[in-house]
């Protein structure tokens, strides 16, 4: 995120914490697809993602005032998201079993512009990173996806930042083991 | 004991762990630097990096198939907000501003053992806590890490009798760390590292970073 967007991300906490329902209606727009994307992979549940970014973007609502803005207002969003998730996962631990939207989810690629064979490996990288535990799918997207540096996920996931990067390489070997058992050998580990 | 030692052992060097931050561009400019280095003069490392590269790529692309909520869910959140009670603009301290302030205010020599050190600092996170519980008031977000219920995991340590308070709450912080108990016979002093319960390598890979602190005497692991 650019320091620009940063800035007007806490301009807009400062008048949501005033009442401003406009300034609520732009930060929704700005975050909440992706803030949705992180809890449809914890959650596996679009329906379940859909009341928890409401449930999430509710807590920003009430608690604006209290943001002192010593991360992101994207790093807030998530540690609230993650927390609101794990809490629903805690509740109903079938969710995690959803294969059909696993299924789902693996199963959208389309990407004729690649050979066959680049594209075969594309969907299995995609179908093991969508196999990995919650644990190691969460790292994984925040740094990759969510584009969170060490610090940022230490904050949101809530562990010392040598962990996140031991924790990022652990998901990263289990990812390979899981590319070999599907005959993709990278030479490493 | 000896898995552990082999799983901390199989741990790469610090650069190769930083790869996938250096491929989503979120290192500061001095590790990415250093990555860079390293790429140029270790080909195995190169190649490496490709691989982060891909799963990056793909990873993307796998989040961007995720597609997007529907308007129910802005419909469902401003219904909410309508039935919000209406509430004054705040004002807002900044605890923490305030107390990295007061602490680095004193010196080793005032603080001149690692306890009576730790012992403030107790106190100080004590407060903390207080305030945090003071200032969310009975609605709302409260942090994971004051209201999970998930096993957490602890790590012993011995303050270094050099250390002043300023040192050990930073210390604290930097390894997202709470003084739990202590001290206990020897000067040890229980930490909460994790409010999740962290594999055995994580947890060794914790204690072996905090060894190496100059805070720490002594570290490890703690039921």
């Amino acid at each position: 995120m650019s320091a620009t967007s940063a800035t007007s991300d806490e301009v807009l906490i400062g008048r949501i914490a005033n009442g401003d329902r406009l300034a609520m209606q732009v930060l929704f727009a700005r975050h909440h697809v992706r803030v949705f994307r992180f809890v449809l992979r914890l959650v596996r549940n679009e329906a379940t993602a859909e009341d928890l970014i409401s449930e999430v973007f509710l807590d920003v609502w009430r608690q604006a005032g209290k943001f002192e803005g010593r991360s992101a207002v994207s790093t807030w969003l998530l540690s609230i998201a993650r927390f609101k998730a794990l809490s629903v996962l805690r509740r109903k631990p079938e969710l995690e079993l959803d294969e059909e939207t696993a299924e789902a989810i693996e199963d959208t690629s389309d990407t004729p512009d690649v050979t066959l064979e680049k594209k075969q490996k594309a969907d299995i990288i995609r179908k093991c990173l969508s196999g990995l535990s919650n644990e190691h799918r969460e790292i994984v997207d925040l740094v990759y996806y969510h584009e969170k540096s060490v610090e940022e996920v230490a904050e949101i996931v809530g562990i010392p930042e040598a962990t996140v990067k031991t924790r990022m390489f652990y998901a990263r070997k289990k990812l390979a083991e899981l590319l070999k058992a599907q005959g993709i050998e990278r030479g490493w580990p | 004991m000896n898995t552990m030692k082999k799983e901390a052992e199989e741990l790469p060097e610090d650069v190769e762990l930083l790869l996938p931050w250096h491929a989503a561009g979120t290192l500061s400019r001095r590790d990415a630097a250093r990555v860079e280095q390293a790429l140029a003069n270790d080909n195995e490392l190169a190649a490496r990096y490709d691989m982060v590269r891909e799963e990056l790529g793909e990873a993307i692309r796998l989040n961007e198939t995720l597609g997007a909520p529907s308007a129910r869910a802005m419909q469902t959140l401003f219904a909410k907000i309508d039935a919000e009670p209406a509430r004054k603009p705040r004002a807002s301290f900044n605890i923490g501003v305030w107390l990295t302030d007061f602490v680095t205010g004193f010196q080793p020599r005032t603080l001149a053992y690692g306890a009576t050190a730790a012992a403030l600092a107790i106190v100080l996170q004590a407060g903390i806590l207080a305030g945090v519980f003071v200032k969310e008031g009975s609605v709302g977000f409260t942090s994971a890490s004051l209201t999970t219920n998930e096993p957490a995991s602890y790590v012993a340590v011995r303050f270094n009798p050099q250390a002043s308070a300023a040192d050990i709450t930073k210390f604290l912080a930097d390894n997202k760390a709470t003084i739990v108990g202590g001290p206990a016979s020897g000067g040890m002093f229980k930490l909460r590292v994790s409010d999740s319960s962290l594999s055995e390598a994580e947890l060794s890979a914790i204690v072996k970073t905090m060894s190496a602190s100059p805070v720490v005497g002594l570290a490890a692991k703690a039921n």
